[in-house]
């Protein structure tokens, strides 16, 4: 069977841009939004509170609170050509793989301890 | 081949191309399914078969066979594995050990030769082929799942008749069942074909091909890849 899925991911076109990504990090998704002719980056900025897929299949699900207090998640394959990019701005200390019940929550209950990671140096 | 300014030109041509066609039928196994992107980002599922090499093992003709077709054979095995005639049926045609042999019909096979290899190539990026395959099988299946009735009340006080197929006859007259009555029973394990799919991969040097959406069986099963049959009519909508 590892032959079958040497083939299979010879077909999927994975992005080398894309940092690694774990449930809980803040990120901004860069979307490229095509309007007629024009094409624009759009900017989407949450939290990761579930990934899906894999190979060129994976997904995160990024949530927001967008103004009045509204929740707003997005779910974006990030392999896919209308991602343009993604960043990591801050890793929190999760202990579960969805983090649904952020959907409950609001305000200063809703935050996730920051988790600093530190680069070793190479020599 | 000549063209005049004709209306019926069209019609030489389709005979001209259904005569002279190239065999466009290829051996394979699926390999699994997967999602690509296209160039506007759109997802597309797709199924992987790998196909071939595949070679004419044998020419059926009018005059010999009483019909006209050409055997494929597919899959490398171990010789020690093939019965004595199995192998001299190859040897007859220069080929090397296959596992399966399959019949495809064709209208000229006059530019094949026995022990010919047929490659994915045959195949191009936006062809609509058939696939055929055995489908899984799925054991003794009761109506719901084997002939999609609709089962019974699931509440409302109903009980054990949930996925029971009701009625199926009058009483005394006719005082028997129909033949045909749809009924529990095995289901899949039989041949299954798919039409007017359309190859989105074709990579001969991996032996690759890759259609969108589904096609039957498990993984491992042999599947035959034919050039599509009704593709005409799917143009013309």
């Amino acid at each position: 069977m590892a032959h079958a899925v040497d083939l299979i991911k010879s077909v999927e076109v994975l992005k080398d841009n894309i940092p690694t990504l774990k449930v809980g990090d803040t990120v901004k998704v860069h979307v490229r939004i095509v309007e007629g002719k024009n094409e624009r980056i759009q900017v989407f900025q949450g939290t990761i509170i579930a990934m899906g897929g894999n190979g060129a299949n994976r997904s995160i699900l990024v949530r927001r609170i967008a103004a009045n207090g509204i929740g707003v998640e997005r779910k974006f394959l990030i392999h896919s050509p209308r991602v343009d990019k993604v960043q990591v701005l801050r890793h929190a200390h999760v202990r579960r793989a969805k983090l649904y019940f952020l959907r409950d929550r609001s305000g200063k209950a809703a935050r996730l301890k920051e988790k600093r990671v530190y680069h070793r140096k190479t020599k | 081949m000549e063209l005049g300014n004709d209306a019926d030109d069209f019609y030489v041509v389709m005979q001209f191309l259904k005569t002279s066609a190239m065999l466009k039928s290829i051996l394979g196994t699926k390999v699994g399914m997967t999602q690509i992107f296209d160039d506007e980002g759109n997802i597309i599922p797709v199924t992987l078969i790998e196909a071939g090499p595949c070679y004419v093992t044998q020419k059926k003709t009018k005059e010999r066979d009483g019909y006209v077709a050409v055997q494929l054979g597919f899959q490398g095995v171990k010789e020690r594995k093939l019965t004595k005639p199995h192998k001299g049926h190859l040897e007859k045609a220069k080929c090397p050990p296959l596992k399966y042999l399959r019949e495809v019909r064709i209208d000229n096979h006059e530019d094949l030769e026995e022990g010919q290899e047929i490659k994915a190539d045959i195949f191009q990026v936006g062809d609509l082929v058939d696939v055929s395959g055995t489908s899984k099988g799925k054991g003794f299946a009761g109506v719901v799942k084997r002939h999609h009735f609709a089962g019974g009340l699931k509440t409302h006080g109903a009980s054990d008749r949930h996925r029971a197929p009701g009625s199926v006859g009058a009483g005394t007259t006719p005082g028997r069942v129909f033949k045909g009555m749809r009924m529990g029973g095995r289901m899949g394990g039989e041949r299954v074909t798919v039409l007017n799919l359309e190859v989105v991969i074709v990579d001969p040097e991996k032996n690759l091909i890759a259609v969108k959406g589904a096609i039957p069986g498990a993984k491992n099963g042999l599947v035959m890849v034919r050039e599509a049959i009704k593709q005409k009519e799917r143009q013309g909508r």
